[in-house]
């Protein structure tokens, strides 16, 4: 899925800055997910051992990651749940639209699954006869709308809910008019509860895959994931191939920390594992179970040591809850089916350092998302490491657009930099004009012109620090 | 798929995942236990902050504590597993008249509209609890099907507090699940709920809209 | 006589050089010889941070010839004191320095944590009552692990209240070459800081970062409040000293 043209973050975040709605519903709803977080980990030395213990246990899957999908496949396979692979999305929308087709399924209901949202699987079964209608609340809402997710955890959260309630009584049939949180949501579960019903197939995403045993593990509240994969007579579950972990043991301290860092909750209201299809005596659960394990280039994040670190990811959100850019301009903004911290690693792996050159400087590298990040992933070593990429060609690096996303001053302008900066009488000379003529600078000038946007001009001192403490003489060694 | 497969597989075993495993220091989790009796607390604090509600009841008296329930809310039925060891018991001991017993004794494909439309409220036992967080431990089959507490509005579940774990991480161990699973388990906190608009909790999203725990006090 | 080495740091020799001076005395007081090299420019944090790390080593190499003896380097600032205690490590590796770098590296400290955690410094309050916020630098906290040090220092002048800040430890916007390359973003988030800033009835905003400063300042006089900016060191020395 790589981009064909440059994108660029500032021209659609400044556009989102200019909508005032946007800003209060993000603020409002991160700061609150802010403080739910940390009421979850009142004590320090917890959570560093939780968050040690997790990105321990994501490391030991991703350094043992064929190894443990090949056991992943035989355990599932024993299980009756039937495994297929993907190396694009493409592959991945073709095989299940056969697995569809092959049953006469007109219908699919899904579960929340963001890797499903990477391929763009709604437009393409659309496109092929297959209503796919998502099930998850959030999902509902924007699916009305023909929006995505503007959040990986909470898809609407850039709506409030009169902008909902306008939208239901347009939209839902026989809707009226309400802006009751309770009332809203009974209109959903009236439509979506017939949909489960109907339904010829259901779809869900898989928080965790457990290769000893051969189960999906899937975390939600609504019961939307439950009904997708349990009421429907065909199930199938997409996961990106990082989402492997050795053992059911493994899988609850991340569960643990996985609905701390995302919501601010200390279990979620269902935790789903699924190990087959409906058994021999069973009276109810899919006749059928598939597997869709995809690749859209995780393989290649794979074979570089650094950049692996972006395969642990458990897709918790707190990156994004936490980060001050995407607090301001939303998740739209980045253009990406991943927004925010982790949208800003991930995207330009996927789909080209060049083209997304732009989206790896949108960060003031604050280090917010890596302080929370449950699995320790360095985001902003990571965006720096990407930036480098973006500019340079480094014949080792494998990662896509490499050395095509620099701006044309560039290069020179870093030489320079470097060439003044290097040679100490340079630079004396530098400061020497800059503190007697700074303050005279034209406003205009580039830099300067983006820095005057919201702050006055810098005026350097009159005396550089170094300049005074040559004249004292003293201390010098 | 093959191709796709062997293409994969051979990306990732030249990308090399060297390197020794890095060491799992569980501590944190194991040092999570509470005794028995407070466990009990535990498990229903966690479990009321998101609207759950309990029934207290004996090891005898239990099947009466459903029926005073449903004769309470006047449910016109209570679906339950007829073959499961909870669901036997309340038959056995359910007065006839009133809230009617329904067996969920057939393939679902043969009352799917009844079971979505008509039926009011499921019955199912467990097979534990989980103390830390709250959560009920669910192990459904042939005996008590898996939308016996997903569809009906009201869930009704068995738990004996002797069953409770400290945490699911304990649980896992416990129950053996770690070795090996039924087609289906799984952990259940509360009523069916949603944050999705403006992070304003509503309940009864999709599931049920109300979780019942017939909580048997059995400990010693 | 204990004796220290003081990097200036760009933007404090450009645009704060009151602060290094306040610096270098609030050291001498504590009865430290600090030594001051001749020919410091900057720490390299901007190349690095672009990607442009060949050009950040050659700026970087300059700075640590400066400082060969075993001493301590002393920064007034939390996010050149990272970069070159934490980063510079992962700049010069595989490089035939390595070794050098990271002895230098070694030795690396923030201002206010050498004047509390090895210097220990008591301070005495000659001032009058006076409100003031503290704006912690992600870098401080986040990448050097600043951990409350200034907030220590603060703690002992007896006329100075610290109002909280609300999202204390959310970003100002700054940023290095963001806050032009991303202005509008930058530009939001500075004002929030700002408004932030304001709401706590503070008269001046103290942090241990030029950088913060330059950028609060920008914007809080660019929408005219009477709030005001200033650094750590300088506020210490001028508390600590009747004038």
């Amino acid at each position: 899925m790589h981009a064909e043209r440059e994108i660029l973050f500032r021209e659609s975040a400044a556009a989102a800055l200019l909508d005032p709605q946007l800003r209060a519903n993000f603020r409002r709803a991160m700061d609150g997910l802010i403080s739910k977080r940390q009421a979850q980990f009142p004590d320090p030395r917890d959570l560093q051992e939780l968050r040690d213990l997790s990105t321990a246990i994501r490391s030991r899957s991703l350094l043992r990651l064929p190894e443990l999908l090949e056991q992943l496949e035989a355990s599932c396979t024993k299980n009756g749940i039937q495994v297929h692979w993907a190396e694009t999305c493409e592959q991945a929308n073709e095989l299940i639209l056969g697995l569809l087709q092959a049953r006469g399924a007109k219908t699919l209901v899904k579960g929340k699954s963001m890797v499903s949202e990477e391929m763009h699987l709604n437009a393409f079964l659309e496109a092929n006869g297959v209503e796919a209608i998502e099930s998850d609340l959030g999902e509902y809402i924007i699916q009305l709308d023909g929006e995505t997710p503007s959040h990986i955890i909470m898809p609407a959260i850039h709506k409030n809910k009169d902008q909902i309630a306008r939208q239901f009584s347009q939209k839902i049939k026989d809707a009226k008019y309400t802006e009751d949180v309770d009332e809203l949501t009974a209109m959903a579960r009236k439509v979506l509860r017939q949909k489960f019903l109907e339904a010829d197939a259901g779809l869900s995403g898989v928080n965790f895959a457990v290769a000893e045993t051969g189960t999906l593990c899937l975390v939600e509240n609504e019961g939307n994931g439950r009904m997708s994969t349990h009421v429907p007579p065909l199930h199938i579950a997409v996961m990106g191939l990082e989402k492997v972990v050795a053992d059911l043991e493994s899988v609850a301290p991340l569960y643990a920390i996985l609905t701390r860092s995302a919501t601010g909750q200390a279990v979620s209201t269902y935790f789903n594992l699924i190990t087959g299809p409906r058994g021999a005596d069973e009276k109810d659960g899919p006749r059928e179970v598939h597997l869709v394990i995809l690749d859209n280039g995780r393989s290649r994040i794979y074979a570089d040591p650094e950049l692996r670190a972006t395969l642990r990811c458990i897709r918790c959100g707190a990156c994004m809850n936490h980060c001050p850019v995407y607090t301001r301009v939303g998740g739209h903004a980045y253009e990406a089916v991943y927004p925010g911290p982790i949208g800003k690693i991930l995207t330009p792996q996927m789909e080209g350092v060049g083209v997304r050159h732009d989206l790896v400087h949108g960060s003031s590298l604050c280090g917010a998302c890596g302080e929370v990040c449950p699995v320790e992933i360095p985001i902003p070593e990571i965006l720096v490491r990407l930036r480098r990429e973006a500019t340079h060609s480094d014949p080792g690096s494998q990662v896509a657009g490499k050395g095509t996303g620099r701006l044309a001053s560039e290069d020179w302008t870093w030489r320079l930099w470097a060439a003044v900066l290097k040679r100490p009488a340079l630079y004396r000379l530098a400061t020497w004009f800059a503190t007697r003529l700074g303050g005279a600078l034209p406003a205009g000038v580039p830099l300067l012109r983006e820095w005057t946007r919201t702050r006055t001009q810098p005026v350097p001192a009159r005396r550089s620090l170094s300049e005074r403490m040559r004249a004292e003489g003293g201390s010098h060694d | 798929m093959t191709d796709a497969r062997t293409a994969i597989l051979g990306r990732l075993r030249a990308g090399g995942g060297e390197g020794p495993l890095p060491p799992l220091d569980t501590a944190v989790m194991e040092r999570r236990q509470w005794p028995p009796a407070e466990r009990v607390a535990r498990l229903r604090r966690g479990m009321e902050a998101v609207h759950t509600e309990f029934l207290d009841a004996t090891p005898a008296d239990w099947p009466a504590v459903v029926r005073a329930f449903c004769d309470r809310e006047a449910l016109p039925n209570l679906m339950f597993g007829p073959a499961s060891e909870a669901g036997a018991a309340l038959a056995a001991a359910w007065p006839a008249g009133g809230t009617q017993l329904l067996p969920y004794d057939r393939p679902v494909e043969a009352f799917k509209e009844e079971l979505f439309t008509t039926v009011a409220a499921g019955f199912t036992g467990t097979v534990g609890g989980v103390a830390e967080t709250g959560g009920l431990l669910l192990m459904p089959g042939p005996a008590e099907p898996r939308l016996l507490s997903l569809v009906p509005p009201i869930h009704l579940a068995l738990l004996r507090a002797s069953t409770l774990q400290d945490s699911l991480w304990h649980a896992v161990k416990a129950l053996g699940w770690g070795r090996s699973l039924p087609p289906n388990a799984l952990l259940i906190s509360g009523p069916s709920k949603t944050a999705d608009i403006e992070q304003t909790l509503a309940y009864g999203v999709h599931g049920p809209k109300r979780l019942i725990v017939v909580l048997v006090h059995d400990l010693a | 006589m204990r004796e220290v080495y003081f990097y200036g740091t760009c933007l404090v020799d450009l645009f704060f050089p009151d602060a290094g001076m306040a610096g270098i005395q609030l050291l001498r007081e504590a009865g430290v010889k600090v030594i001051f090299p001749d020919g410091q420019t900057c720490c390299g944090q901007p190349a690095f941070n672009c990607g442009y790390w060949e050009e950040a080593r050659d700026v970087a190499r300059a700075q640590v010839a400066l400082f060969p003896r075993d001493l301590p380097v002393i920064l007034p600032s939390g996010s050149c004191a990272g970069m070159m205690k934490n980063h510079y490590p992962e700049l010069f590796h595989g490089q035939p320095d390595e070794a050098e770098v990271r002895a230098f590296s070694g030795r690396v400290y923030e201002l206010t944590q050498f004047l509390v955690d090895v210097l220990q410094v008591q301070l005495k309050d000659l001032g009058e009552p006076v409100k003031v916020t503290w704006h912690s630098s992600c870098h401080a906290v986040r990448d050097l692990g600043l951990k409350g040090q200034p907030q220590a220092l603060l703690g002992q002048l007896a006329q100075v209240e610290l109002a909280p800040l609300a999202r204390e430890h959310e970003c100002c916007g700054f940023g290095g070459t963001f806050s032009v390359r991303q202005p509008e973003i930058s530009g939001a988030m500075s004002c929030d800081k700002a408004a932030d800033a304001e709401a706590t009835g503070a008269s001046v905003l103290l942090s241990t970062d030029g950088g913060c400063l330059l950028n609060v300042n920008g914007t809080l006089e660019a929408k005219r409040s009477p709030l005001r900016v200033q650094h750590i060191a300088e506020f210490l020395w001028e508390r600590t000293h009747a004038r």
